[in-house]
């Protein structure tokens, strides 16, 4: 095939400084130039002050005794341990509180969601009086109130309120009994566990019938029943028990059971009560988005009212729920952060705060704070990009 | 032609009127009792609300201790909110340490945000270039001066005395003024064809999200300091500003990105064939329509950036949640059982009271803007 020679196969004639290309390059240049200039001078400025102030730097600092307590632990912690124990301390006790947190805050989320589009007036109303109240009050004040105003002007321990299950709430936190199961015990989770493959191995089977014969099978029932009706006789044969460690108020305190000190009370209930709302939100906005027509649709095809949520509605919903869903999760683990204001022992409080004041690397300090959110984001917005590459829209 | 199948032969009894389509009773049949399990949220709504309401009430109004009432009456049993607590300690709570005799400065700079801020926010109101220009450009710079002094006579207070919601409001002022412009140009950063550009502004937009805005303001206080060159010294007020912005400008880039991904390429090459160049495409064409798009994305990031000023209280800055913590603790001659409780509600309300406002005006302003596009 011959080609038709234009004669505009060049590039238009424009002067030098006017190419976008040249031009581009050039921006990009004095971009990093000033850039580089501006951090190496950053750099001699901080060499310069630590020097003046004879600080040094490097991570060695790590591998020395900390020397201070922490209140909440769930590693054992002496003062005679190492910073870089602190640093794990102050990790695992983040991820406690926001996993915790996430937990809840789902559960309490999906029902304001759904509550506030209920056609109920009073209900709608109420999730609405909720979500707005609680929106637009800034986490920290909210943490203060729960923690000064609420759990702080709890009695005295003498005086403790008595909650259900043989709990008790007072200035010092929350004493729930300690579950001691025996060595019996083992086999009601090996039960619980047989039972979950059953549940799985049905779910399979009634599928399979269903595409052979198109007969129904009632597996959530039967998968309810499964789980229950195991794990309980197993539990009845063996003969297992669980005896409770229950907190006893002795001379000055309790004695047993498990003590939430008030910082982690207040923080999880704080965390969780603020995240609810924007949850909430965020299933509102999903639900809404599922055009009417899909539950027309569903319904005219004669599918019954579970099985048009089940299969239509909340497949469609969950697609838009998710993405802003996970990153009020990762709002919700940076939020944990607050703690710090009011005492409990996380992440930037135990590394940011203490260590920092103690070893006085701030840089070092700041720097692996921050390293660990970064992780923590880069993490879920990898599973997000994953999540969200399987249940993308196929298009023709 | 006879042989019709059926005819009636008489007329059908007309239907009774469906009773009740509107009114009250029908509302109610239709809004509370519309089925078995309706009724029983119904119920169950209006035993919590029996539940909540009275003490509510009691507290909040009925036994609230109210201003001309003494710390006796706060202490009594049963005694709700202290608002005679809020009420004497009010200028501690709005200006902080800020010289008493001068307090007409703080709130002429009020006065003055207000008159210029009314006229921007009704849509109807003239001059809205000059208006703008004024509000954003020339009235902080008043403030400035005005609230600092050390010109025309003031006298001199550092921002060490400035305090309570005076603080808060300059800061979200300021951090929403400078880091809108700030996360434009980071959206249009991330959006380049120029690979270093591009990198750096996604590098600056990820990192800063991903972190807690603790940390920021941890490095803006105890870093800041160390980057700079030796003996000069950033006021401890410049540097949370200088965190708060970085922060929030992050966040606007990303509502501004999703603006400009929403406008169709048509737009940009249409502007382009024009002839016009980057900027005037940006500012004439692409940015109006986009911004359009994301206020409500603007109005949350500012939402936020208002609330999050509370964190200031954390490196030390005085601010609302400050002033009212410290009074809370420090204020023995009202120390009673419900004090800090009134003295947070107190607080909750006033940052309650700006967010509510600001949300509703941005969805007031996305009904007016919403200009076709309605299906």
């Amino acid at each position: 095939m011959t080609t038709l020679d234009t004669g505009r196969n060049d590039a238009p004639r424009v002067s030098f400084f006017n190419d976008p290309v040249i031009r581009g390059i050039i921006y990009q240049v004095v971009v990093a130039v000033i850039l580089v200039t501006f951090i190496a001078w950053i750099i001699q400025n901080t060499a310069a002050n630590l020097a003046a102030q004879n600080k040094t730097t490097g991570f060695d600092f790590l591998w020395r005794t900390a020397g201070f307590d922490i209140g909440f632990s769930l590693l054992p912690w002496s003062r005679a341990s190492f910073y870089w124990e602190a640093f794990l301390v102050g990790i695992l006790n983040t991820l406690l509180v926001a996993v915790i947190g996430i937990f809840f805050s789902t559960i309490l989320g999906f029902t304001l969601g759904i509550a506030r589009l209920s056609s109920n007036f009073i209900v709608s109303s109420l999730a609405t009086v909720y979500i707005e109240t609680i929106r637009n009050i800034p986490l920290l004040l909210q943490l203060f109130f729960w923690y000064f105003a609420v759990l702080k002007a709890m009695p005295a321990v003498r005086d403790s309120f008595t909650l259900p299950f043989d709990s008790f709430i007072n200035q010092r936190g929350i004493y729930v009994p300690r579950p001691i199961p025996d060595a019996q015990f083992g086999w009601v989770w090996v039960g619980l566990l047989l039972a979950i493959i059953g549940v799985f191995a049905l779910r399979h089977w009634a599928r399979k019938r269903l595409e052979a014969t198109g007969q129904r099978f009632p597996v959530f029932l039967t998968s309810v029943a499964l789980l229950f009706g195991v794990t309980a006789a197993v539990w009845l044969i063996s003969g297992a028990s669980v005896t409770f460690d229950v907190p006893e108020l002795q001379r000055f305190n309790f004695r047993g059971g498990v003590q939430l000190p008030p910082e982690f009370v207040a923080l999880a209930f704080g965390l969780t009560i603020y995240t609810a709302s924007f949850i909430a939100e965020t299933v509102r906005a999903g639900i809404l988005s599922v055009n009417r027509g899909q539950t027309e649709a569903a319904q005219s095809l004669g599918l019954k009212d579970s099985d048009r949520l089940r299969l239509v509605i909340v497949p469609q919903a969950m697609r838009v729920i998710v993405p802003p869903l996970t990153s009020q999760y990762l709002n919700l683990t940076k939020n944990s952060s607050l703690g710090a204001a009011i005492g409990y022992a996380e992440l930037v409080n135990v590394f940011s705060g203490t260590a920092l004041n103690q070893t006085g690397r701030a840089i070092e300090c700041i720097a692996m704070t921050m390293a660990v959110y970064l992780t923590l984001s880069l993490l879920t917005s990898a599973i997000m990009n994953w999540y969200n590459a399987r249940v993308r829209l196929v298009e023709r | 032609m006879t042989d019709i199948g059926f005819v009636r032969s008489h007329l059908e009894e007309s239907r009774p009127a469906p009773h009740r389509t509107s009114g009250p009773l029908a509302w109610m049949q239709k809004n509370l009792f519309a089925s078995p399990l309706d009724t029983g949220l119904t119920i169950l709504g209006l035993l919590f609300l029996l539940w909540v309401v009275p003490p509510l009430f009691n507290f909040f109004i009925g036994h609230a201790v109210f201003p001309g009432g003494t710390v006796e009456d706060c202490r009594a049993l049963n005694a709700g909110a202290c608002w005679a607590y809020i009420y004497s300690e009010i200028e501690f709570f709005i200006y902080g340490f800020y010289d008493i005799d001068q307090l007409w400065r703080p709130n002429l700079v009020f006065l003055l945000g207000a008159l210029l801020l009314i006229p921007l926010a009704i849509p109807k109101a003239p001059y809205k270039g000059l208006n703008a220009v004024l509000f954003l450009v020339v009235y902080p710079i008043v403030s400035y001066y005005l609230l600092a002094g050390g010109v025309f006579g003031l006298r001199v207070i550092t921002t060490e005395k400035w305090g309570g919601l005076l603080v808060t409001l300059i800061l979200s002022v300021i951090g929403i003024t400078l880091s809108f412009p700030l996360g434009v140009i980071l959206a249009l950063g991330r959006q380049s064809q120029m690979p270093v550009i591009k990198t750096l502004c996604v590098a600056f937009i990820e990192l800063i999200r991903a972190v807690p805005l603790i940390t920021i303001l941890f490095m803006a206080s105890i870093m800041l300091p160390l980057f700079m060159p030796q003996g000069t010294t950033v006021d401890k007020f410049l540097r949370a500003l200088v965190g708060v912005t970085l922060f929030t400008s992050a966040y606007m880039a990303e509502v501004v990105r999703g603006g400009l991904q929403a406008i169709p390429r048509g737009q940009y090459e249409a502007a382009a064939a024009l002839g016009l160049n980057y900027w005037q495409r940006m500012f004439f064409i692409i940015l109006p329509q986009a911004l359009k798009h994301v206020i409500p994305g603007i109005v949350n990031s500012a939402i936020a950036l208002f609330k999050d000023t509370s964190l200031v209280y954390i490196v030390g800055m005085k601010d609302l949640l400050e002033a009212v913590k410290t009074k809370n603790d420090s204020a023995l001659e009202w120390q009673s059982s419900n004090t800090s409780t009134t003295g947070y509600i107190f607080a909750a309300m006033v940052f309650w009271a700006f967010c509510f406002g600001m949300s509703r005006y941005s969805i007031f302003m996305e009904r007016r803007l919403n200009t076709g596009h309605k299906r």
